[in-house]
């Protein structure tokens, strides 16, 4: 049933991960990608994969799920590596016809395809175990202070989570759209690229109509309601952090100084090629 | 004290063109002039067209009167700075459920209303659970709305406006796109807060069905308000009802052929039990 779709990737399971705060969640994921590019030695992935492996051991989520987030991504991955280990220059250590292998492109693929891996593998952890709600809700909390300068912090979160809710009736009205002008002999499936995207037109401008409809019913409920944006709003489920949430940015800090400390010895000279 | 007074209300739709010239003057409220009394169930009808639903928007401040007043609970709803306590005191409920739910959840949308009156936290779930409990939908409160029939996204619509404590609830044709279960479903809920709660209703519709146990009836026809009576008067005047393009129920209907027909039965039968009571009284005579 096309109700059933799930936006985003959540698995819903009951871990400590889940239950985190989004913003401990949001920020973790944020440093943990700018930490996968503080270092330049193998040292450093160890650190990361300790942390990491750790990190999906709490989370519940099964494995293949999570590797499941490297197929979109499968095409980039390709490439990198690709270009990684047949273009760079160094000492030639394998030779065939016109293909060569150095070995700094070795190294360099093999270096480039684990911080790839490890960066879409992390982010993916964060929507595994955070709703897009939460996520939204914990966007609007982190980003509060940008309301001195003026961004409306308050009113995109509200954007995103409206978007949310109305995704999936629009995909059944557009489910419907398309019955009922295949009803009338439309043809949606046949010809070229061209005649293809011509063919959504007459899916394209009802749906446009209705979505317009809907958003000005929307919001009249909404005022009728007295919404009147962010200012004097409280919230029935506040963000309120916890034991675990403190415990969870200490594990962060930690982690964050051993990647630090792993830079330190590699400018130190003691950690190079490692 | 009365809960709505309209005084000499109309309201204009104004067509402007391009330029701003005016294209054309659409008078949807003519000269109304009614009062509802506190605790009341109304029921307003008419077809469409004949500017009912103009007059709930009126209620609720989200259109003001070209001339004439309207009172809320003694507030005028053309002065701004009524318009908040306006829109708390009378909720109000639209036809098309899907438009009306915010949350993704069923109770953060009930949660919404008192959110933006800015409730305490606690007091919040206090309300989200008092008013899905009045609606008899607390056992769905973690549900997604998208998994609800439309009966049951009515009745949490009903609860979000409950949980903003209102002392009026008007709804604007709100089973106009149900079937018939949650036709049902949705009316006698309405009447439950109606009696239970004490809640002052504003029931729109087209549905002659749903307006037999109401206090009191209006029918609107081109932005007049023609009738006026209870349930019983109302539908007493069946030829009358038929001129403005509604319809009566079925059992007043039969009840009307009969009876022009050269049977004793007395005017304005609504239910089927009265029917039979006297159809039965009738037979005895013979």
């Amino acid at each position: 049933m096309i109700r059933d779709i799930t936006i985003g990737q959540y698995y819903p399971a009951d871990s400590i991960l889940h239950r985190l705060d989004p913003r401990v969640k949001l920020l973790g994921t944020f440093l943990f990608i700018i930490s996968l590019f503080l270092f330049k030695s193998f040292f450093g992935y160890i650190v990361v994969f300790i942390f990491f492996a750790s990190a999906i051991g709490l989370s519940k989520v099964p494995l293949r799920f999570i590797l499941r987030g490297m197929k979109a991504v499968l095409v980039l991955f390709i490439f990198t590596v690709f270009f990684n280990l047949f273009f760079l220059p160094g000492e030639e250590i394998f030779r065939w016809g016109i293909i060569r292998i150095t070995d700094n492109g070795l190294y360099k693929a093999l270096f480039m395809g684990i911080r790839l891996s490890f960066l879409i593998l992390g982010s993916s952890l964060m929507t595994f175990t955070t709703t897009p709600n939460q996520l939204t809700d914990g966007l609007e909390k982190a980003l509060k202070p940008l309301n001195y300068i003026k961004v409306p912090v308050h009113e995109i979160a509200m954007m995103m989570s409206i978007a949310l809710r109305f995704i999936p009736i629009l995909m059944e009205e557009t489910d419907k759209i398309m019955k009922a002008q295949m009803a009338r002999g439309a043809d949606f499936e046949t010809g070229g690229l061209l005649k293809r995207a011509k063919s959504l037109i007459p899916l394209l401008v009802p749906l446009f109509v209705s979505a317009f409809r809907r958003a000005n019913d929307l919001a009249m409920a909404m005022e009728a309601r007295c919404y009147r944006g962010g200012t004097g709003r409280t919230k029935m489920k506040p963000l309120c952090y916890k034991g675990r949430d403190y415990a969870a940015y200490t594990i962060i800090a930690i982690y964050l100084g051993l990647i630090i400390g792993t830079k330190l010895l590699e400018r130190a000279g003691l950690l190079f090629y490692l | 004290m009365e809960m709505i007074k309209a005084k000499d209300l109309s309201f204009e739709y104004i067509r402007r063109d391009e330029e701003g010239n005016v294209e054309s003057i659409n008078k949807a409220i003519d000269n109304i002039n009614l009062e509802i009394e506190k605790g009341d169930f109304i029921a307003i009808l008419g077809a469409n067209g004949s500017g009912k639903s103009t007059f709930a928007k009126h209620i609720n401040a989200i259109l003001y009167p070209t001339e004439g007043s309207l009172w809320v609970n003694g507030m005028n709803t053309a002065e701004e700075k009524n318009l908040w306590d306006i829109r708390q005191t009378a909720g109000m409920v639209f036809q098309n459920p899907d438009n009306q739910i915010i949350a993704t959840v069923v109770e953060e949308d009930v949660g919404f209303g008192p959110e933006n009156l800015g409730i305490e936290t606690k007091e919040i779930w206090r309300r989200v659970e008092e008013s899905l409990k009045a609606v008899g939908m607390l056992q769905m409160r973690h549900m997604s709305p998208n998994k609800l029939s439309g009966g049951q996204k009515q009745r949490v619509a009903i609860a979000g406006i409950m949980a903003m404590r209102p002392e009026c609830i008007i709804l604007d044709e709100p089973t106009a796109m149900l079937d018939p279960n949650g036709r049902r479903e949705v009316i006698s809920t309405i009447y439950e807060l109606n009696k239970k709660e004490k809640v002052t209703v504003v029931l729109i519709t087209h549905h002659m069905d749903e307006v037999i146990y109401a206090d009191k009836v209006y029918v609107m026809e081109k932005g007049h308000v023609v009738m006026e009576g209870t349930p019983r008067e109302i539908f007493s005047r069946v030829d009358e009802i038929k001129k403005y393009r509604l319809d009566v129920p079925q059992v007043t209907d039969l009840a009307y052929e009969l009876r022009k027909s050269g049977l004793d039965l007395p005017e304005g039968i609504l239910t089927v039990g009265e029917l039979v009571k006297a159809l039965e009284e009738a037979r005895r005579k013979l």
